[in-house]
């Protein structure tokens, strides 16, 4: 039996994690918060979203905080609220009720034309990698520097360097249909970084890709999120979330039913 | 970098959605003209009112040697009938001026105005009738004045030129009105087709439009190729209609040699119009986008 997979099973998942993990538990709630604590980079207070026509909400008074340079492992099944929580933080929808804050700005006051300013804070990269299918590795990352008017001088020098990082250099000239999943997702995470956010968000990026090219990506999710880079991922994928042990977040019909320091995956799907 | 951006695109954006352009182009084309066209004949229309409201607004024909009809019986107005006739018309509080026209002169105009008619040749000045030509206070009160000379010995007739006119002013306002109605129709259809290539577009592009608001392109970035799209195609449409317009000081000139009863326009009045169909043609164009935009790419 994998571990610990009986113990944290729903439904008391929620509550023999919080047994299970004292060390959060008891910094929140029983000792007062540390002045030394990083700011959060992404909190949200109360939140509740009701799509239009439907009765049950997407997310029920979810409250929570991202500290800066946290990886955070957001679980749950389909239907949970994972996207509709990925989608508020991206200011692509707003919240029937409470408050979101992302990197230091409250997004219900934030005006439109300031959207774009906060998405630059923000990469973003998804399981079904969206790159522009005639353009270059290379075009594919330097239009995410292109379109929001960086020179291009700029963009000759910071995108060879992120092609490295994400293991890519050399093939900066293949075409997306070209290469592996994994390395299009190697381009996807390129130029969701190369702006160096302070906040990157991926929804199971590797939702589509094999076991062993899943832990490539892993390592280098990890890697960015070692350069201070917060790490928000929404996954599907129990080995991942149980090798990496970093903090899970899991939803369940749009509450919070478990957050865990150190945890795993915890469900069955 | 924004605006060489917006101007790269525009090759390919056009290509793209090349049928839908052409429809653009066409139909504001179209619909230019027929605005041109309106404001041409209302300019038209304030022309000859000016000319004629300003000139004369009662002629007063007299009696000359071969008038047949019966208040001529007396052959030709004699000099005493003529004084009267003057003092009637002067001495009228409604009138500001009166002109003298002579047989001579009647006869030097109908030369002028009849060049190219074969009757030119055969009229002798004795044929034509001398007159009196009454500019009006206000030329709507004509009829005071016409009651007072009517039935003076001598008077031929009296003729207000409203009758002559008016009826050509209804024709040119009903005209006017049926090309800037026509015009508006289209100019409607206009909208909604940019309009529709800007949502052909949007689909066709909406992986990098996704992308580009990901990574947080600004609006104004992501919206300025429509724009600059649309507002060429309409500048294409308006220039094609200005050159159609450009036809028009050729037919007038044509008129001019065959009704010159009336003045004609020519290119003053079509060169001005210009400039109003290529405003129009961008306001459009900056208009469809923006209420297109704002539906279909919202942040």
């Amino acid at each position: 039996m994998p571990r610990g997979e009986l113990a944290h099973s729903y439904p008391f998942a929620s509550y023999t994690q919080r047994l299970a993990d004292p060390c959060r538990c008891f910094s929140s709630r029983f000792m007062p918060p540390t002045p030394a604590r990083k700011p959060a980079v992404i909190r949200f207070e109360n939140v509740s979203k009701v799509y239009d026509g439907q009765s049950r909400p997407a997310l029920a008074d979810l409250s929570l905080e991202v500290d800066k340079g946290e990886f955070v492992f957001l679980v749950g099944a389909s239907g949970s609220g994972k996207s509709t929580f990925l989608k508020l933080a991206l200011r692509e929808l707003h919240p029937s009720r409470g408050r979101v804050f992302v990197a230091g700005k409250e997004l219900g006051r934030l005006s439109t034309w300031k959207v774009p300013r906060l998405r630059r804070q923000i990469g973003t990269v998804f399981q079904d990698f969206r790159l522009l299918p005639n353009k270059t590795v290379f075009e594919n990352v330097a239009f995410a520097l292109q379109v929001i008017g960086r020179p291009r001088g700029h963009i000759a020098r910071v995108v060879p360097d992120v092609l490295q990082l994400v293991g890519l250099d050399g093939k900066e000239h293949r075409m997306p249909d070209e290469l592996s999943g994994g390395e299009q997702q190697r381009v996807a995470i390129a130029r969701a970084f190369v702006n160096r956010p302070m906040i990157l968000i991926a929804d199971e990026p590797t939702g589509n890709l094999d076991p062993s090219t899943s832990v490539g990506i892993m390592k280098l999710l990890d890697r960015i999120n070692r350069t201070g880079t917060t790490v928000l991922m929404a996954t599907h994928d129990a080995n991942i979330v149980d090798q990496m042990r970093k903090r899970v977040i899991e939803l369940e019909g749009g509450k919070l039913v478990r957050d865990q320091s150190r945890g795993v995956y915890g469900y069955q799907s | 970098m924004q605006i060489r951006y917006a101007f790269s695109e525009l090759g390919t954006g056009l290509r793209r959605n090349v049928t839908m352009t052409v429809a653009v182009v066409v139909t504001v084309w179209i619909s230019l003209v027929l605005f041109g066209l309106g404001l041409l004949v209302r300019s038209e229309v304030a022309l000859v009112k000016g000319f004629w409201y300003d000139k004369v607004q009662i002629a007063v024909f007299m009696c000359n040697d071969v008038s047949s009809s019966p208040q001529c019986a007396d052959g030709a107005v004699s000099g005493a009938q003529r004084t009267e006739i003057e003092q009637a018309l002067s001495t009228n509080p409604e009138v500001r001026k009166v002109y003298h026209e002579s047989q001579q002169q009647a006869y030097a105009r109908y030369q002028e105005i009849y060049k190219d008619a074969a009757t030119a040749d055969i009229v002798k000045p004795v044929d034509l009738q001398e007159s009196f030509r009454v500019s009006l206070k206000n030329p709507e009160q004509y009829q005071g004045v016409q009651s007072a000379v009517q039935g003076l010995p001598g008077v031929f007739s009296v003729q207000d030129s409203r009758e002559v006119l008016e009826p050509l002013f209804k024709g040119l306002n009903g005209l006017q009105w049926i090309s800037i109605g026509l015009a508006g129709g289209l100019l409607i259809a206009g909208v909604l087709q940019i309009g529709n290539t800007i949502r052909l577009t949007v689909f066709s592009r909406r992986r990098e439009i996704g992308i580009m608001r990901l990574v947080g392109a600004s609006n104004f970035y992501i919206q300025l190729p429509f724009i600059v799209e649309s507002v060429v195609a309409a500048l294409v449409g308006a220039a094609l209609a200005c050159g159609t317009l450009a036809f028009t000081p050729w037919v007038t000139a044509k008129l001019r040699t065959d009704v010159r009863v009336v003045p004609w326009i020519g290119w003053e009045e079509t060169i001005t119009t210009m400039p109003v169909l290529a405003a129009l043609g961008i306001l459009l164009a900056i208009i469809a986008s923006f209420i297109t935009l704002r539906k279909y790419l919202t942040v």
